[in-house]
């Protein structure tokens, strides 16, 4: 079987990404809350790669630690959806059609109706910014997300004769959900989850932009954007080396998601193909 | 025909270029209502001030105190008596007269038990206010207050009418050289010359005031020219790009803000002076100035203004020594450092400020758990409920040192020897003698290291270089344009 192109593309991009975010905890080039005043604002070049903010920080030190708080981020609140959203999905299609379907598919809706930032607004002002608030958020965006994967995929296995033979072998539906419908959904997911991981990463970019994200002094890529916003003119490197990497990482992501679901999804391939 | 017209052409192009007489300004914050005796943000006066509102006195460009509705007036012996005399023929935008009865009027009200007047402690020492006649007032005092002319001078204390108080959030009517003309809420507020003032005109028909309160918008608006001046532009970064560009011209100039690390004395470990100390000698503050506001800043080592002639320079009493912070915290028990909290509203300076002051603090022992504050959430967490350790703030009301004086004031000091020193001030009304007192008070609060501080704000005003007559300083909360006029 051929690796897709699009995929060795992806991974090999997004594991850049993550590679840099586990080498920040053993070592980055400069201590990345170290301030210089004395050396702000310094252009790119041999000492500082990607030069230095307005406080003098290494801006490549601050990228390789900030992709520690996207990629957490990214991974618990892909984590809390998953967690919560499939077994919902897998709840609701084992009782399709009754009162305990309408009642979650119609709470899934209500959650779609918020925009997540909207979410995440209300929970800054609730209790105060920070990265947990930030998780909470995006999980909570994408427990329907899930769930209405799940319950889709789940609702035609169900019809299929495998699934039948189970029931007349007696098995409850909850073995059922585990034992059959959850396997044969792990594509989709693993799909659905690379794509959600993208879209995390994005909206706590977008969270920290505009400050209730991470707080300083942890780096965050949407931060540095927000800080260079009013610098572009003079020290354009500020803006545009957090920006490569959000739009790096999160193309990444979707090429690696891509690639995954023709790899994985036979029907799709023999579409494209 | 062809040559006649382009002759025509040629003298239009050639006729004297008429100056401009509007102005656009921006400023970052809209006030929230336009009643200047009843509202405490800074964004009313600097709307209104001198341009809309007058009082009896007015602070000049120069920090001086000038006559404005008050002519003259003369002072009993024993300091307790002040006569005003008012100018004749002054009337109000609505046409009504400007007479004593509106400046009994309005003291009254602004010193009521029910005032919502945000200083109503310039009013405190008024033990009552009567009118000789049409044209006299004579304002009794409790104690002697040699700065009663120059509290009667503030924002707070503009005359108003009692015919037009009942709506003056929304359509303000006063005295001065402009009317109130339109109020575009969340956009801009302007106003338009007044043809009767009572005196010299003013050059300019008509000014905006446009409210931006993001600085890359604030940048764009400045550079397409959509605003003619920013009096206090919010992004120091920017200003070196307006000093290279001839059609621009910077004006650095000095406000009345302390911005300082507020640090909450009752709450401890800030209790104990020592950690207090510590803190002062942990920061640097040159590269807050550098870092935070781009090198514009005068460092302090106390709450006062340094172009006041009565200043000290005490900023060698918390001079940088990281190490002399250590020890200090070492023997106040703290050897290993402890945590506490920064909250942060949005100005810049606090901002960036605060980041550098909590990595300065790092350096010494002392973890700071940062927080970015609104402004509503500011005032409501840390301003009224002192729910907070460290905040940094700049307190640009002018002669604020009195706020010490007062236990309940959101950083919490408490010393009955400070508040007797500013008892002998409000006594004392020899010159000489109130920069000796003015003095000690500075010296007593810097070491006591109440709080941490930092520098004076600098005003840092971006204009269109044609424009004259700007205010370089902001001794008072203003925007005053009587005399500002565009280069022909």
């Amino acid at each position: 079987m051929r690796v897709p192109f699009a995929l060795a593309l992806g991974g090999i991009v997004s594991l850049v990404f993550v590679a840099m975010a586990g080498l920040s905890y053993l070592w980055t080039p400069y201590d990345a809350e170290a301030l210089s005043i004395a050396n702000r604002l310094k252009p790119p070049s041999a000492e500082h790669w990607f030069g230095t903010d307005h406080f003098g920080r290494d801006i490549f030190s601050m990228i390789m630690v900030g992709a520690r708080t996207s990629i957490a981020v990214a991974v618990a609140s892909v984590g809390i959806g998953m967690g919560l959203g499939v077994p919902l999905g897998l709840w609701a299609a084992a009782r399709r059609g009754s009162w305990l379907d309408e009642v979650i598919m119609r709470g899934n809706d209500l959650v779609f109706a918020f925009p997540s930032l909207l979410i995440a607004i209300m929970i800054a002002a609730l209790a105060g910014p920070s990265v947990m608030n930030a998780i909470l958020a995006i999980g909570i965006f994408n427990i329907p997300v899930f769930a209405r994967l799940t319950r889709g995929g789940a609702l035609s296995l169900w019809q299929r004769e495998f699934v039948m033979a189970a029931r007349v072998a007696g098995k409850g539906a909850a073995r059922i959900s585990a034992e059959h419908i959850l396997p044969n959904l792990a594509n989709l997911l693993i799909v659905q989850g690379t794509i959600q991981f993208s879209v995390g990463i994005l909206v706590e970019a977008a969270l920290s932009y505009v400050g209730i994200g991470a707080q300083p002094p942890t780096p965050s890529w949407g931060r540095m954007l927000a800080e260079a916003q009013t610098m572009v003119s003079f020290a354009p490197h500020m803006a545009l080396f957090p920006g490569l990497a959000i739009v790096l990482t999160v193309l990444g992501l979707n090429l690696m998601g891509d690639g995954l679901r023709d790899l994985l999804d036979p029907r799709g391939r023999e579409r494209t193909a | 025909m062809k040559h006649l017209l382009l002759t025509a052409c040629v003298v239009a192009l050639a006729g004297p270029a008429l100056a401009k007489t509007d102005i656009t300004l921006g400023m970052q914050l809209e006030p929230p209502s336009l009643d200047p005796t009843g509202e405490a943000a800074a964004a009313v006066d600097e709307v209104l001030y001198a341009n809309v509102m007058e009082g009896l006195t007015r602070i000049a460009s120069d920090g001086s105190i000038q006559p404005a509705l008050a002519r003259a007036w003369d002072v009993s012996a024993d300091g307790l008596e002040y006569t005003f005399l008012l100018k004749d023929g002054v009337t109000f935008h609505d046409g009504t007269t400007f007479e004593a009865s509106d400046v009994v009027f309005s003291l009254d009200r602004a010193r009521a038990e029910d005032s919502t007047n945000a200083q109503k402690a310039l009013f405190a020492g008024i033990e009552s206010v009567e009118a000789l006649n049409d044209m006299v007032v004579r304002i009794t005092l409790s104690a002697p207050n040699g700065n009663f002319p120059f509290n009667l001078g503030w924002g707070d204390a503009v005359i108003v009418a009692p015919e037009s108080v009942d709506t003056i959030a929304t359509n303000p009517i006063g005295t001065g050289p402009f009317k109130f003309e339109e109020w575009r809420q969340g956009d801009q507020i302007s106003i338009v010359k007044n043809p009767d003032y009572w005196g010299a005109p003013v050059a300019l028909d008509r000014a905006v005031f446009k409210f931006i309160s993001d600085p890359t918008a604030a940048f764009a608006a400045m550079m397409t020219g959509d605003v003619d001046a920013f009096p206090v532009f919010p992004a120091p970064e920017n200003l070196a790009q307006f000093e290279v560009d001839p059609r621009f011209r910077v004006i650095v100039g000095s406000t009345e803000g302390e911005t300082i690390l507020s640090t909450n004395n009752m709450q401890p470990p800030f209790d104990d002076v020592r950690v207090r100390q510590a803190l002062a000698h942990a920061i640097d503050r040159q590269a807050i100035i550098d870092g935070a506001m781009f090198g514009y800043g005068t460092p302090i080592g106390t709450h006062f203004a340094p172009h006041n002639p009565a200043y000290v320079d005490l900023t060698a009493l918390s001079s940088y020594d990281p190490d002399r912070a250590r020890a200090l915290l070492a023997e106040a028990g703290f050897a290993d450092g402890f945590t506490t909290t920064l909250k942060l509203p949005p100005p810049s300076y606090a901002r960036r400020g605060g980041e550098i002051i909590a990595a300065q603090l790092r350096e010494v022992g002392i973890e700071t758990e940062i927080s970015n504050l609104e402004w509503a959430q500011w005032l409501e967490q840390v301003f009224r409920g002192r729910d907070y350790g460290l905040t940094i703030v700049s307190h640009t009301e002018p002669m604020d040192i009195g706020i010490y004086a007062r236990d309940d004031y959101y950083f919490q000091y408490q010393s009955e020897d400070f508040k007797a020193i500013m008892e002998s001030l409000n006594l004392a009304t020899d010159p000489a003698e109130r920069t000796a007192i003015l003095q000690q008070a500075q010296e007593h609060i810097a070491r006591d290291y109440v709080n941490g501080y930092l520098f004076q704000l600098a005003k840092t005003g971006v204009a269109d270089a044609r424009i004259r007559g700007l205010w370089a300083n902001a001794p008072t909360q203003a925007n005053d344009l009587t005399g500002v006029s565009w280069e022909e």
